[in-house]
């Protein structure tokens, strides 16, 4: 009767990427990896996920750099006509219900998962999620990528409503870091943007600023450093 | 002869001649059945992305008009899909001011047409849905799946509900439920798939809809039980197996 979903074979896969998505009480905050993969090898180790769309509405594109790169720039296209048009600032809606058309119209062509995340006067801060396929869900939170397969237990644990702009920050960080400890397609810096109603800011952690997970370990310029110090013994028979 | 890749060589142009999707984010059972004051449907808030489950608050129980209620599993971007279209169809009633308003078995007759017709371009939209109303009195239930199956019952159910759901609605269902029966059975079966359909999620919504009216609940979840003396212990009886 039901068309059963050819379901683990055909399971849908996201490629390299950790992205995330969190409100928090005043704005949104934006976080990405910064790896960009072609297979096994790491094609832009410093790449910005994190896309502009308006002044008060960025995106994080996951999958196919190709297709959410023309998403992007499309949905900017349209949303400035619209802005024209309207004779103020696009809202957060607008925009996500924009790059859900493309998404869904052309869902047989595309493999691109985006969170769109901003700012306007009549809703505050919002995030929506829309996954391959168009479906387009409005979150408190949401994650994306390849990398986010290891966060859905993170955030059911670290996730609170409210939280503060630092709170949320913190949140961000540490969830991609997590991400791109086990994701092999995720990697290089975190890289975040906060649209609140004063404005947007970007802040960037490069790798070495991470906190170390389980058996990672400190990093050093040199094996020379480590033996020199004031504490021998790292080597052994 | 359907195909499930588009595959795309440097022969052949984009002719989309042949063409089906798969399903990326699907929403699970839907159930419905008829009782004395109108329709109850139930359906858990789960989106399931392939194995995962991605999202706890899809809403798959929707308002259609004045007199219906849609039910939807499957893809959930057609369904959003389906909801702008029956929003248009909704909109051109009305303005027509003629005091008529579609009933149930119109906008089902409506949603079969257009998944028939979809499949039959072999782009089909990817649901399975519970279409209930009552209208002038007559409660009318009926659900249409992907390739354009349409069925009128009084229960009908969608994916794993067939299955678990169905078998309990014929045992125990009758014309007269009272909306307290109702909601009992319609729970029975919820529970059972809770427990059986490895993409249930354990936050549901129920909505009625009669003559005078349609609620949706808020979502709320379900007791499981887990405390019997042979899932404590269970090969007591069989030592030595698994």
């Amino acid at each position: 009767m039901d068309r059963d979903a050819t379901s683990d074979v055909n399971a849908p896969h996201s490629m390299g990427t950790t992205i995330i998505g969190v409100t928090y009480n005043g704005g949104v905050i934006l976080g990405a990896d910064s790896r960009t993969s072609t297979g096994l090898y790491v094609a832009n180790r410093a790449s910005d996920k994190i896309t502009q769309l308006t002044d008060n509405v960025y995106i994080c594109r996951s999958g196919s750099a190709a297709d959410s790169q023309i998403v992007s720039d499309y949905v900017r296209y349209f949303l400035h006509q619209h802005t024209i048009q309207l004779g103020q600032p696009a809202t957060v809606k607008v925009a996500a219900n924009l790059v859900r058309l493309l998404a869904y119209n052309n869902k047989n062509s595309l493999q691109t998962g985006i969170i769109v995340g901003g700012w306007d006067k009549y809703e505050g801060g919002k995030i929506y999620g829309i996954p391959l396929g168009g479906t387009i869900v409005e979150q408190p939170f949401a994650i994306g990528g390849s990398g986010s397969s290891y966060l859905y237990g993170f955030f059911d644990q670290a996730w609170k409503d409210g939280m503060t702009r630092e709170e949320a920050e913190q949140l961000v960080v540490k969830a991609v870091s997590l991400a791109i400890a086990r994701d092999g397609a995720s990697g290089g810096v975190v890289r975040t943007v906060t649209i609140n109603s004063e404005g947007v800011t970007r802040n960037f952690y490069p790798g070495d600023t991470l906190p170390l997970w389980h058996d990672e370990v400190e990093a050093h310029g040199s094996l020379l450093d480590i033996l020199n110090a004031s504490n021998p013994e790292p080597m052994s028979t | 002869m359907v195909s499930s890749q588009n595959e795309s060589n440097l022969l052949s142009s984009e002719g989309d001649s042949q063409r089906t999707q798969y399903p990326y984010v699907t929403g699970t059972s839907v159930i419905g059945i008829k009782y004395k004051d109108g329709i109850l449907m139930a359906a858990d808030m789960g989106g399931s992305y392939g194995s995962t489950i991605r999202y706890k608050s899809v809403e798959r129980l929707k308002q259609v008009g004045k007199h219906s209620l849609i039910g939807a599993s499957g893809e959930i971007s057609d369904f959003q899909e389906i909801l702008r279209y029956l929003d248009e169809l909704i909109l051109h009633d009305n303005m027509w001011d003629d005091g008529n308003s579609l009933g149930p078995k119109e906008v089902h007759n409506y949603l079969t047409r257009v998944m028939y017709n979809r499949r039959n371009k072999f782009d089909p939209l990817w649901n399975s849905l519970v279409l209930g109303g009552v209208k002038n009195g007559q409660k009318y239930l009926g659900s249409v799946s992907m390739i354009g199956v349409h069925f009128e019952d009084d229960h009908v159910a969608t994916g794993f509900g067939n299955h678990l759901a169905r078998p309990i609605l014929r045992e125990e269902w009758r014309e007269d439920l009272t909306f307290e029966e109702g909601v009992k059975l319609l729970e029975k079966c919820m529970r059972n798939l809770l427990y059986r359909d490895r993409s249930a999620v354990n936050k549901m919504q129920i909505a009625k809809i009669t003559e005078e009216g349609l609620t949706i609940s808020e979502p709320y979840s379900l007791k499981t039980f887990w405390n019997f003396a042979a899932f404590k212990n269970p090969t007591v009886g069989a030592e030595g197996s698994w």
